[in-house]
């Protein structure tokens, strides 16, 4: 039987599309759900080609809710899922991402960004989603997004991506951006048998003493997966421990807020950040996915003038991590904050950075990338 | 006549959720019962069967069904239910559905499931309005009925799902109403024994919020109703377009077996060189 898994070891050229395929797969993916939307269509089709040599299946859905869904029912069907979409696709998906964040559900939802609003500039590069990965869909829960800088990293974030889904049970967001997207480079993939890969834990007591949604020491319920024997109750209404719904009100109150708390109380196992050159910097770049790169040759470049600058790049965008991002940009006289938006994460930045930190936001909102010049302008204009 | 069979429907429900919250008159309940009986007779297993539902007064069904359920998003049952039958095809799929569900909200679902004639069985209880939001006019409520959002009579014309999913590819489609329970029963369970997309629609009354507000009675005079306006589809074949209007052709509607959609896919899974 061919394997799914590359060649281990071997340099590939690939593109950040592919990689986010190739990653998912290797962290088990078997099940793909979607409806086509650029610049995220490539996710699709190479899942369609790979699933099926490993008994994995495909699904060209009829929309994007029904994509959403399709995931959700495959997952509570003891398949890791996945979908992929961008801007537009993703609002239409908000719904049902609210639904697997409340049923908990392990799922991956890639949105590779494009130029917004609306159907705005589909092979067009942004930033513009961020915001909605951490509030679009509705009520109050937290999120998990995770934000690729090269296509190396898309590979390793896809994985993660079904780990920390598998391991707190709820969809986590490969916030990806076209830049990211569509670059191809090459990169040198890790061999399987190295990789961490996380499966959600299974009941270990029988049917009839197993409750559904009874959350675990850690706040993370052991959900059985259906046709198991469990019979068990699914549903998007506030439930209580057998997954039946409720009204009182001190279970909904538990239930509601551990939504968030068991994403903040292990946020120091879900943050991942990258810190370069801050140790002596007086200014801070704060910068992420594509844009990010740009950042990175800005401040290169920034130090062979002699500016002492340095990086702080987010790779876990949500949840924000207020204390690291304290520690790394307090004292300096200034963060950077370029993005491919009008200033989305700027804000959070700026709620952190502390008085006398001056937050300098350099946006584009104009479909082009962010380039290094740029940056380094506004790195020269604070010093 | 044989006394019929002593069907242990309790054991199909989680009694511990009952009372149920329909209103008295409701026919849901008797379209549960048909459902339950028609899984009882066709021998399907408890563990090995999921029952998925979207949102309204039909699909709370799912949560007094001891089975493992699923109670989605309005109108998104099928997609739900598509996902669960393609990651696991050994998997019986149940879907229950409203008018307004499976119609207004779900109805690009609905002909895609029956286009891709996937092998769920889906049934939907047709009360002809939104019953959990008290009385809004369905896409089948009747042309000319009152709906609290019809005050002065409903100008849509309503859908006729079995065409609908007979024409986007349904392999099964029948229709009963709760006055003929035991047909109910009978075609359902030929839909679960179908090896595709079975739609079934139970014409179901809805004394409180259709038929105070159009002046039907209870649930007893609608109920006889539904009986005088039934036509059997043997007689219906018969009968002119005039005459058939405003009346329920009921029975097996449509019967015509074709791949089924997981099936389709293993010979994907094989072409690629997959095991499954």
């Amino acid at each position: 039987m061919p394997s799914l898994a590359l060649p281990a070891r071997r340099k590939v050229l690939m593109q950040g599309n592919e990689a986010i395929v190739e990653g998912a797969i290797a962290a088990g993916m078997r099940f793909y759900a979607g409806y086509p939307i650029t610049p995220s269509t490539e996710i699709a089709e190479l899942a369609s080609e790979k699933l099926p040599r490993d008994g994995g299946r495909f699904v060209q859905m009829e929309d994007e809710i029904a994509s959403m869904a399709a995931v959700v029912g495959a997952s509570l069907a003891g398949r890791k899922a996945m979908t992929a979409t961008s801007g537009p696709g993703f609002s239409l998906k908000q719904e049902n991402l609210g639904y697997a964040l409340t049923a908990e559900v392990p799922c991956v939802v890639v949105n590779v960004q494009r130029q917004g609003p609306s159907t705005g500039l589909p092979t067009s590069p942004s930033q513009g989603d961020v915001m909605q990965a951490r509030y679009g869909s509705h009520g109050d829960y937290a999120a998990i997004a995770l934000c690729p800088a090269s296509v190396g990293e898309a590979y390793r974030l896809a994985v993660r991506a079904f780990n920390l889904a598998e391991r707190f049970r709820m969809p986590v967001i490969l916030l990806a951006d076209e830049i990211i997207g569509h670059l191809r480079e090459s990169v040198e993939l890790p061999d399987p048998s190295e990789l961490t890969v996380v499966d959600r834990a299974r009941p270990t007591l029988p049917p009839g003493e197993h409750k559904a949604y009874r959350p675990g020491p850690d706040g993370v319920p052991v959900v059985p997966d259906f046709g198991t024997g469990y019979r068990f109750h699914v549903t998007g209404l506030i439930h209580g421990e057998d997954g039946s719904p409720t009204s009182n009100p001190k279970v909904v109150e538990q239930a509601v807020r551990r939504l968030t708390t068991k994403v903040t109380d292990h946020i120091d196992e879900i943050y991942e950040a990258e810190e370069r050159d801050l140790a002596d910097a007086d200014v801070a770049v704060f910068a992420y996915g594509g844009t990010a790169r740009a950042a990175r040759r800005a401040v290169r470049e920034a130090r062979a003038k002699g500016l002492k600058v340095g990086l702080y790049r987010p790779i876990t965008l949500w949840p924000f991590h207020d204390e690291r991002v304290r520690a790394a940009l307090q004292g300096r006289r200034a963060v950077v904050v370029p993005e491919l938006n009008l200033g989305q994460m700027a804000r959070e930045v700026e709620r952190v950075a502390g008085a006398g930190t001056k937050v300098v936001r350099v946006n584009k909102v104009s479909g082009e990338p962010l380039t290094p010049g740029e940056i380094l302008a506004a790195i020269e204009e604070v010093f | 006549m044989a006394a019929a069979e002593k069907v242990p429907v309790k054991r199909y429900l989680r009694l511990a959720k009952l009372p149920h919250i329909w209103c008295p008159g409701c026919g849901h309940g008797i379209a549960l019962q048909a459902l339950i009986r028609a899984i009882h007779s066709t021998g399907l297993s408890q563990d090995n069967t999921v029952i998925v539902s979207g949102i309204g007064c039909s699909s709370r069904a799912s949560g007094y069904l001891d089975f493992d359920t699923l109670h989605t998003t309005h109108g998104r049952a099928l997609a739900f239910a598509t996902g669960i039958k393609v990651a696991n095809p050994d998997l019986n799929v149940v879907v229950i559905t409203g008018d307004g569900d499976a119609a207004a909200i779900g109805g690009n679902h609905l002909i895609h499931a029956a286009r891709r004639n996937i092998g769920i069985t889906c049934v939907c209880f047709n009360n002809t309005i939104y019953g959990m939001t008290s009385g809004q006019y369905s896409p089948l409520t009747p042309t000319d009925a009152y709906a609290t959002t019809a005050p002065y009579g409903n100008i849509d014309t309503p859908f006729d799902l079995c065409e609908l999913t007979k024409a986007a590819g349904a392999s099964y489609v029948a229709r009963a109403t709760t006055y003929h329970a035991r047909l109910l029963e009978k075609l359902i369970a030929k839909g679960l024994q179908n090896d595709g997309f079975s739609f079934i629609e139970a014409v179901v009354q809805c004394p409180t919020y259709f038929g105070r507000k159009n002046k039907l009675g209870d649930a007893f005079r609608m109920m006889k109703l539904m009986q005088e306006r039934s036509v059997p589809v043997s007689k219906a074949a018969a009968m002119t377009a005039e005459e058939l209007a405003g009346k329920i052709v009921i029975g097996e509607l449509w019967h015509r077996p074709r791949p089924e959609y997981t099936k389709a896919y293993d010979a994907v899974i094989a072409k690629a060189g997959g095991g499954r």
